[in-house]
């Protein structure tokens, strides 16, 4: 049996694949990455499926030994990865021994990075899926964020694996500020002229109430014109939601599978993986697109 | 006709109705099935709510506009009530003082005994409208406003899974462990969510629910052939 033992776990690191799909209509939030983009692609460099669990650090990785040889690749967020002490690549296919020990020195860009490893991560499939979510304390690894000395079980490595690298165009450069594309919701119309303007042409703050379930902004208040509140129904990740206080919330991974407050637009997928990797402090705008535009 | 509302570039919504209403509900749930049933390419998931339904999409099989004309011709199938016979769900509820927290607190608001509060809450037949929230949860319709009751000021900071309460004007059941503001008057033995084995959840959109009171001594009963897998949920089905 493959295994890695978690020396250090880091901040807030789960196991998180591309999500629970199929139980909304439940209650069951979706989960997984929130970083889609990193997910896949480290889990395309080391031969899994794209939407294989990978382990999700945040803020502060992870020190994980290896108890076999194997291959990783880490995408996302720059903490500085270092194998037995010496620096490693990002965005690329990285051979490990038996006895490794993979560290990170500290964030430098982002937020969020993901270690994918070769054969996957072999929890138990809850509902569908590996995700962790932490609120339902389902999923993942006894459904709950890593711990010291959690000794958890590795697929079976792909010996004849390629090492493959990320092209450079691929690879996101994360900055402390972004500039999101959003598709206008269906309450836009709830919100006064100066209201919708204003979201669209300030500058927001990620509060220190920011985390898998939704983003809490700060900034010019958007006022509405009718009611702040609607009959209760469906979310995306990405929809974003002011409730009456004017102060606008972005939906994330782990949001709950309805909301009461009207959603003034929704950011479009692509722009997902970057705010996933903004802190709070960091400063994001919205830029009205039309979904045409999209395609 | 049905307005549809693009929520970014892999959700879109359905707006069926604009109000809580069965008739609302129940278009939600012929159009709900109807998507279902078609099961639709690029189609990942369909998300009843009270008077929209959310459609979430994969772009690359799909796009917004290739899968709306798809929507557009089953729309002209006339989308009438569901005409399907009414699902009763019999849900055991100990509503002695060891469960129900709050059950003075009902009866005193509303100037009844704690006799009549269980006897009303026993008698309606609650529309499971959607269920969201937390995994499980049941957004019901239907309960008598002679047993409504305001929230607790300051929220409980945990409440038991199976707990059965009353917050306003409705009435629902904790799925999970969690804080909560309601005001307590009995608990269910059933697990509304076990995420171990399927089904993970028993109870679906457009059920009804109906609760009878059981002693203690049941409730133990029941709670341990629920772990066993062995309790069998009294279900009626009646054409109206």
């Amino acid at each position: 049996m493959n295994k890695i033992t978690i020396k250090k776990p880091g901040l807030l690191s789960t196991i998180q694949d591309a999500g629970r799909w199929g139980f909304q209509k439940y209650g069951m939030p979706v989960s997984g990455a929130m970083d889609l983009y990193s997910l896949r692609r480290a889990n395309e460099l080391v031969g899994n499926g794209s939407k294989e669990a990978c382990i999700e650090a945040t803020m502060d990785g992870p020190t994980i030994e290896f108890f076999n040889d194997g291959f990783i690749a880490i995408c996302g967020a720059d903490m500085q990865a270092t194998l037995d002490g010496n620096d490693i690549e990002m965005y690329k296919t990285v051979r490990v021994n038996k006895g490794s020990n993979l560290s990170f020195k500290g964030l430098k860009t982002g937020l969020r990075t993901y270690i994918a490893f070769s054969g996957g991560i072999n929890v138990p499939v809850v509902m569908g899926s590996k995700s962790t979510y932490l609120r339902g304390k389902i999923g993942g690894f006894q459904g709950r964020k890593l711990q010291k000395g959690d000794e958890i079980e590795i697929g079976t490595f792909n010996k004849n694996l390629d090492f493959k690298k990320v092209p450079k165009n691929k690879i996101p450069f994360y900055k402390e500020y972004f500039t999101a594309r959003i598709i206008p919701g269906p309450e836009a119309g709830h919100f006064t002229v100066k209201g919708l303007a204003d979201f669209l042409n300030s500058e927001y703050t990620l509060t220190e109430q920011c985390d898998r379930m939704g983003y809490r902004l700060t900034g010019t208040k958007i006022r509405h014109r009718l009611s702040a509140d609607i009959i209760s129904s469906g979310i995306a990740f990405g929809t974003i939601q002011v409730p009456s206080h004017g102060d606008p919330i972005i939906m994330m991974a782990d949001r709950q599978t309805i909301g009461g407050y009207t959603r003034i637009g929704n950011i479009v997928s692509e722009d997902l993986p970057y705010i996933a990797q903004l802190k709070p402090g960091d400063k994001i705008s919205f830029k009205e697109v039309k979904l045409n535009d999209i395609y | 006709m049905l307005k549809y509302f693009p929520l970014g570039d892999t959700a879109f919504l359905i707006k069926i109705g604009n109000d809580i209403s069965t008739e609302t509900h129940f278009k939600v749930q012929y159009f709900t099935k109807l998507l279902e049933d078609k099961n639709l390419k690029g189609i990942i998931e369909v998300t009843p709510a009270y008077n929209e339904i959310l459609i979430s999409y994969d772009p690359d099989i799909m796009n917004y506009k290739e899968l709306i004309g798809e929507l557009k011709k089953l729309e002209k199938k006339e989308i009438t009530q569901n005409k399907e016979s009414k699902r009763i769900l019999y849900i055991p509820v100990c509503y002695e003082a060891e469960y129900a927290l709050d059950m003075e607190i009902v009866a005193s608001e509303n100037s009844i005994s704690i006799n009549e509060v269980v006897k009303i809450h026993t008698s309606g037949e609650y529309l499971v409208y959607m269920l969201g929230f937390t995994p499980g949860f049941c957004y019901l319709g239907g309960m008598d406003q002679k047993i409504a009751t305001p929230r607790k000021e300051t929220p409980r900071v945990l409440i038991e899974a199976g707990s059965v309460g009353i917050a306003g004007k409705q009435t629902g059941i904790y799925p999970i462990d969690s804080p909560g503001g309601w005001q307590i008057i009995g608990k269910t033995p059933l697990e509304l969510f076990n995420p171990e084995s399927e089904p993970y959840f028993f109870i679906e959109p457009g059920n009804y629910l109906k609760f009878y009171g059981i002693s203690k001594s049941e409730f133990e009963t029941i709670k341990k052939q629920v772990e066993q897998n062995s309790f069998v949920i009294k279900t009626e089905i009646r054409d109206e």
